[in-house]
């Protein structure tokens, strides 16, 4: 796997368009490459090369400072235990070790059927929720052992996939913007003052009659 | 107690389970100041937004209005950063912004490209938050098809396109020339400040406000009810309301919004409106006054306001607005480990001090916590903290190009000093039994990673 799909192709483009350089595009389409196949194949990193016209090893560069791209395949669910400050005082540590028990893996890795991969994260901002986990980025919120248990036989019996879709999507609703409403991107040479702040000009015939 | 009556002005909606729809947005006032604001000239809008003193809710707490003024007169365009990317340990108030009331936040961004000129606006959005980015996405859709965003807005000659872009993981693209790097597509690596900032030289090396999400939620108020109105709230260089999130062993944590400048960290960790207490009404042992990077406080800084400059001179700040109580069963050097293990994985590795420096604080302070410590560890913590921030002072000193290194340091200066004797038990025990403490059990079986190269 691979290039970007025919489908993925035209979303690509749509989201090119709408930054003022193309290279700006990067990160949201590693993420939609991560969508389609589940991590960034270096087939995908080639073809954004292309997409955006920069060399692929610059496209490498920017994937592999972020930590949300995986560059090999993981688990249908990426489970990511927050043990940072908040949810260690909470007993966020405790739970890591209970996930890796019960899924019989250490943090970093993925279970032999492919199913699950179990990170130790840091703070995912649901402090209050303490200890919380984040299940292919849904939260799960105060979390017992025994409720990591029941979600683990829920993903794997199937019953969470409305909720919970394969890894690499994110959000299910894209932007879009009408062609009629569009305002266009502002090229950096694009040095004309912006209408709003132009200050009408003044009809001849008021000027006269003053 | 000081409980004040101030208005709900960025959560007035939380209560509504639709109001993330255009619809109940509308119903409840929304897009009003937009277009309120059309109709005034651009300066005038400026203007309010600094007769409100609206300091900064990101961390840094500058003046929104004054920032805005950074820009060079004439020099277009400019561009408006929205700064979603909140992962500072212990925030959780943008995301929550974001996902409950997304309108009011792309109505700010609008205010505020109207007011500063910018001819287009990038809503980034952190990359491990789905729905946040789900919600803005419906939002903005709503919002072009309604005539709010886009070209000619309500029918004038304003015209911007608000573009939801999106991370993927790095705690310091928070930082606002990272940020700008990561919107330009490369690794979210800080820029050198001079010359590069942003509201000089920022997007494209063009004239870029960065402002973070709160702080903009805050303009449709304000542009609505007047920016006097919004000083007339809270105290002395601190104004409106804020949003603090209390975490960690308290009874109720929650995020609350309260007037700024007068509601006290007492009242926010005790008051039962609030987070109602410690946990099993425990002893406090200390707290975090404004996210991982601040120094900690105890019961003595309780009765100060949460104001900016008052909390300043004690010798910490305000921060990201996120308050963490750790009560008397707390470790100090395993908290403090695990903030400082926080820093040595997001350092960018960009500048040496902090690269090295916060990897070897990591392994110093988890050799301590093993039993493995050396008598001389505690000097060389004290080291290895000067190299990143000479004389480990308040307001930190850096010998790096951003905050980052520093903030490693914050917490071992502050459990250092005031719990020594904890870090010397950990010495001693260690001198006697050899015994690790932080490494987990064995689990059961390891399996291979999947896709690893055989």
């Amino acid at each position: 796997m691979a290039r970007l799909s025919a489908d993925n192709l035209g979303i690509a483009s749509e989201i090119i368009e709408r930054y003022p350089l193309p290279k700006s595009a990067l990160i949201p389409l590693l993420h939609l490459a991560q969508e389609q196949d589940g991590y960034v194949a270096d087939d995908a990193m080639v073809h954004i090369a292309e997409l955006v016209g920069v060399t692929p090893a610059e496209v490498l560069g920017t994937c592999s400072f972020y930590e949300m791209f995986k560059r090999e395949p993981v688990g249908r669910y990426l489970v990511n235990v927050c043990t940072n400050i908040s949810c260690q005082l909470m007993g966020g540590e405790e739970l890591l070790h209970h996930a890796e028990q019960r899924l019989g893996i250490k943090a970093g890795n993925t279970t032999t059927d492919g199913l699950f991969t179990l990170e130790d994260v840091e703070c995912i901002a649901a402090c209050t929720e303490a200890p919380c986990l984040q299940v292919n980025y849904r939260y799960r919120h105060r979390i017992t052992n025994e409720e990591f248990d029941q979600m683990v036989d829920d993903l794997q019996g199937g019953r969470l996939d409305a909720e919970v879709p394969p890894h690499g999507t994110l959000a299910r609703v894209r932007q879009s913007i009408p062609a009629d409403r569009r305002a266009g991107a502002i090229a950096p040479d694009d040095d004309r003052e912006p209408a709003w702040l132009v200050p009408p000009a003044e009809p001849d015939d008021e000027v006269a009659a003053r | 107690m000081t409980i004040t009556d101030a208005p709900k002005i960025i959560t007035s909606r939380f209560g509504l389970e639709d109001a993330h729809t255009l619809t109940r947005y509308e119903a409840t006032g929304g897009y009003q100041a937009l277009r309120k604001a059309v109709a005034m000239a651009p300066a005038t809008v400026v203007d309010e937004v600094k007769a409100a003193s609206l300091l900064g809710r990101g961390g840094a707490g500058f003046p929104a209005g004054v920032k805005w003024g950074f820009c060079p007169p004439g020099v277009w365009p400019r561009y408006l950063v929205v700064n979603g990317d909140e992962s500072e340990p212990g925030t959780y108030k943008d995301r929550m912004l974001m996902e409950r009331d997304p309108h009011q936040l792309i109505e700010g961004v609008l205010l505020a490209c109207y007011a500063v000129g910018c001819g287009q606006a990038f809503l980034y959005v952190r990359g491990e938050m789905a729905l946040a980015q789900e919600r803005i996405a419906a939002a903005l859709n709503e919002a072009y098809a309604a005539g709010y965003v886009g070209k000619n807005i309500l029918g004038t000659d304003f015209s911007v396109d608000v573009v939801l872009t999106w991370g993927a993981g790095a705690y310091i693209v928070g930082e606002e020339t990272a940020l700008i790097e990561s919107l330009e597509g490369n690794r979210g690596m800080p820029r050198l400040k001079p010359p590069f900032f942003p509201a000089a030289k920022g997007l494209y090396l063009q004239p870029t406000i960065v402002n973070n999400v709160e702080t903009l939620c805050n303009l449709p108020w304000i542009i609505a009810n007047g920016g006097a109105a919004f000083a007339a709230l809270g105290a002395e260089s601190s104004t409106g309301t804020r949003m603090f999130a209390v975490s960690g062993h308290v009874k109720t944590p929650g995020v609350f919004e309260v007037e700024y400048g007068v509601t006290t960290f007492r009242d926010l960790i005790y008051s039962p409106v609030y987070a109602g207490g410690i946990l099993g009404d425990r002893e406090l042992k200390a707290f975090i006054p404004g996210g991982a990077s601040s120094p900690w406080f105890y019961a003595e800084h309780l009765d100060l306001p949460l104001e900016k400059s008052t909390v300043d001179k004690a010798g910490s700040m305000l921060g990201s607005g996120a308050i963490v109580v750790m009560d008397e069963t707390t470790d100090a050097v395993k908290a403090c480990l695990r903030v400082v293990r926080f820093f040595a994985r997001e350092s960018c590795g960009k500048c040496t001090p902090c690269r090295e420096g916060t990897n070897w604080l990591e392994r110093i302070l988890a050799r301590i916590l093993d039993g493995y410590g050396r008598p001389s560890d505690l000097d060389l913590l004290m080291d290895v903290s000067d190299n990143i921030s000479p004389g480990i002072a308040w307001p930190p000193k850096q010998t790096t190009i951003c905050p980052l290194g520093p903030s490693a340091v914050s917490p071992i200066a502050s459990a250092l000093q005031r719990f020594r004797p904890e870090f010397e038990a950990h010495l001693a025990r260690g001198l006697q039994s050899r015994v690790p403490v932080s490494v987990s059990a064995p689990v059961r079986a390891a399996a291979a990673p999947a896709g690893s190269h055989g």
